[in-house]
């Protein structure tokens, strides 16, 4: 009977699937040759990261960078777990974490970012804030605009006798970790009631989900007031304030001020960077700012990886420093680039650096 | 009277006992039965193992909460991620409060418009209403959420709240300032999400009731409103029940919109101005940014204590249905 047998297409569609599907899970398109590296973590940065991988990709052709922005949360937790090969974070790892990873983890600063308020007032005025004030209203002992704390700072702009509706982000997120860290330093009751995290218990306030949602809110409110990432309030055209810093000058929140704020601290930076930025000594500086650090063993257990990703920090703390502004990221100082290049050439593959001491 | 199971098993037709010849004839049931047997009980089997399999993988996870807090974790008002002290009662209250206020909403209305739809609507306009109905149901929660913010919530702000709160504001349910947003635009935003999905099923719901049920209440000289009530309504009551609990799943479990409406501020209050958080909210905002294992567990916890609400839930409205059904109406479900 088999003469009356059509041809079957039964196997042959079965294989072509079977090697479709085989495709479709093999991961991103990475030809023969080229290294695939995973990373995970912060989405503050996923900007300027991609910027950098695409840019990079034109330096080294053999590298292929691929990253899920999940969170710091997720960033640490992966790195920690080994299942990428570089995390990125917001916010610093704290002694318990970093004694939970399996190895010595590095945290290499990439570039800086600032946190600005901003509100809902007639007439969009310029407001001053000075810190103390900024405290007590996340605190909610001051409540009205036309509080003598708020108007003794801001002379010549009349405000409002309205309610304050405070705006703070209701996801965890790097932003608010800056925000609260700032807050602890400047105010005593703040740090004792609130502490510090990405995600807080408020004592006041409206929970907006990311930037986007704090924005909207605070301009759908009248008097309201939040804080949001100066990147997105730029881009956005908020409203945003002056804040006094540590050396008693109110400075406009701008690229230049954030930068300033890490060459303020570059004389007391730590080896590992594990710094915060908020508050910075120096005229110029913006107190309201915050490295955001990639993550990597100091030791790596792949050879050809390690060199890829440390040629790669190396370029993107040189070359790579041309890029953050037009995505309205703040470089980092070149005393800070220095330390950086120290810190590079201490990552090994079974006891050799990578980098040669002098370079 | 299920003859052809127990052919299968016992050999007896209503437990008389076949002849040889028979029972033979019986128990040879084609293979390729069989196997339809096997797959459709293992797709339903599957069911049972997911969920099953959800709840003992979110208890496992939640365990050091569970550990940590005990039962206090469901009547403590606390959610402090810093220092590490978690109660989950104001989202629990915020989700059955949402909910309860978008179900007082929903309800009436998608019953309504499903009667409208089956009983009372000129033929012409029941495709393309029920079509937009359909439509409605359809669109993503984010869409919702984001015209919640941009519409809805300065709508309430700027005259449905002032309005309230002179009118009716020596009630606790409308005190306090008006945000727009808070419980109150999370309950009409639920509610208008909820309302296509009674009004789909339900419509579908009382077409299939028999015409013999109408016939006969109109040939008792029953009025349009008594007709429907008493032959329709009641006959379908199982089924509608069924559509309102498929509302109200959506409204405990919905996240984006709610989230972006509320006010995210884990209080409770008795105004219906003032802001909130449910429990998918909270999950959804905190879960990414979660470092330190209770906060984690903490989290999960929540997660599966909606679980648990919704299966309660859903069991409660399952015997009210039932203890209500026993009356025979005709319905035979």
């Amino acid at each position: 009977m088999s003469s009356l047998r059509r041809s079957r297409p039964g196997p042959i569609v079965l294989g072509a699937l079977t090697l479709t599907i085989a495709a479709s899970v093999a991961g991103p398109p990475v030809a023969v040759g080229q290294l695939l590296m995973n990373g995970a973590g912060a989405t503050f940065p996923y900007p300027i990261y991609s910027k950098w991988f695409d840019e990079y990709a034109k330096v080294d052709p053999g590298a292929r960078f691929n990253y899920q922005s999940i969170g710091s949360g997720g960033g640490i937790r992966q790195i920690t777990a080994r299942t990428v090969d570089f995390g990125a974070t917001d916010g610093p790892m704290t002694d318990e974490q970093l004694k939970a990873a399996p190895a010595e983890l590095l945290h290499i600063p990439t570039v800086l970012g600032a946190v600005v308020t901003t509100y809902n007032l007639p007439g969009s005025p310029k407001l001053r804030f000075v810190p103390d004030v900024l405290a007590d209203v996340f605190l909610g002992k001051i409540t009205k605009w036309n509080d003598p704390r708020i108007t003794g700072a801001n002379p010549g702009i009349s405000l409002p006798d309205q309610p304050i509706v405070v705006v703070h982000r209701s996801d965890g997120s790097g932003t608010t970790y800056i925000w609260v860290d700032y807050l602890s330093k400047v105010s005593r009751e703040w740090e004792q009631k609130v502490g510090r995290g990405t995600s807080v218990n408020w004592p006041v306030g409206l929970g907006g989900k990311g930037n986007e949602g704090v924005a909207g809110q605070v301009k759908n409110t009248p008097g309201a007031l939040g804080y949001v990432e100066l990147a997105y309030a730029v881009q956005n055209k908020l409203p945003t304030a002056l804040v006094r810093n540590a050396a008693g000058r109110f400075v406009e929140p701008t690229i230049e001020s954030t930068t300033a704020a890490a060459a303020g601290a570059a004389k007391d930076m730590p080896g590992d960077f594990r710094v915060s930025l908020t508050n910075a000594p120096g005229d110029d500086a913006y107190p309201i700012a915050s490295f955001t650090w990639l993550l990597v063993y100091k030791n790596q257990s792949d050879e050809t990886k390690g060199r890829t990703l440390v040629k790669f920090l190396w370029w993107a703390a040189h070359d790579g420093q041309k890029y953050p502004k037009d995505l309205l990221y703040a470089p980092l100082p070149p005393q800070v680039v220095k330390q950086i290049e120290s810190r590079l050439k201490e990552i090994t593959f079974q006891g050799r650096p990578f980098l040669a001491a002098a370079q | 009277m299920d003859t052809s199971a127990t052919l299968g098993r016992t050999g007896t037709v209503e437990g008389l006992p076949l002849s040889p010849l028979a029972r033979r004839r019986s128990a040879a049931r084609h293979w390729g039965d069989r196997v339809y047997g096997g797959l459709t009980r293992g797709a339903a089997l599957t069911l049972v193992l997911v969920v099953v399999a959800i709840a003992l993988v979110m208890a496992r996870m939640a365990w050091p909460a569970l550990r940590a807090f005990g039962w206090r974790f469901a009547i403590t008002s606390t959610w402090d991620p810093v220092a590490d002290r978690f109660g989950a009662l104001p989202f629990i209250y915020g989700t059955l409060v949402s909910s309860a206020l978008a179900m007082l909403i929903a309800v009436p209305l998608g019953i309504g418009a499903s009667v409208y739809l089956a009983e009372l609507a000129p033929l012409w306009i029941r495709p393309p209403i029920g079509f937009l109905v359909e439509l409605v149901a359809a669109i993503p929660s984010v869409i919702y959420g984001l015209w919640g913010i941009f519409v809805l919530a300065p709508f309430l702000r700027t005259w449905v709240q002032p309005a309230l709160g002179q009118a009716l504001g020596f009630l606790p349910l409308f005190q306090g300032p008006p945000y727009g947003v808070g419980m109150l635009a999370a309950g009409l935003i639920l509610a208008i999400m909820v309302v296509p999905y009674i009004t789909a099923v339900g419509r579908e719901v009382l077409r299939a009731v028999p015409d013999a049920q109408r016939e006969a209440a109109l040939g008792l000289g029953a009025t349009r409103w008594e007709t429907t009530r008493i032959a329709v309504l009641t006959y379908g009551r199982s089924g509608l029940v069924g559509a309102v609990l498929l509302g109200l799943g959506r409204a405990l479990g919905e996240t984006m919109a709610v989230t972006m409406v509320i006010g995210n501020r884990p209080e409770i209050s008795a105004s219906l101005f003032a802001p909130g958080y449910t429990m998918a909210s909270v999950i959804a905002n905190e879960f990414t940014e979660a470092t330190g294992d209770l906060y984690l567990s903490a989290l999960v916890e929540v997660g599966l204590l909606l679980f648990l609400i919704t299966v309660a839930v859903n069991g409660l409205a399952r015997i009210l249905v039932w203890s209500v059904a026993r009356v025979p109406a005709g319905s035979q479900a």
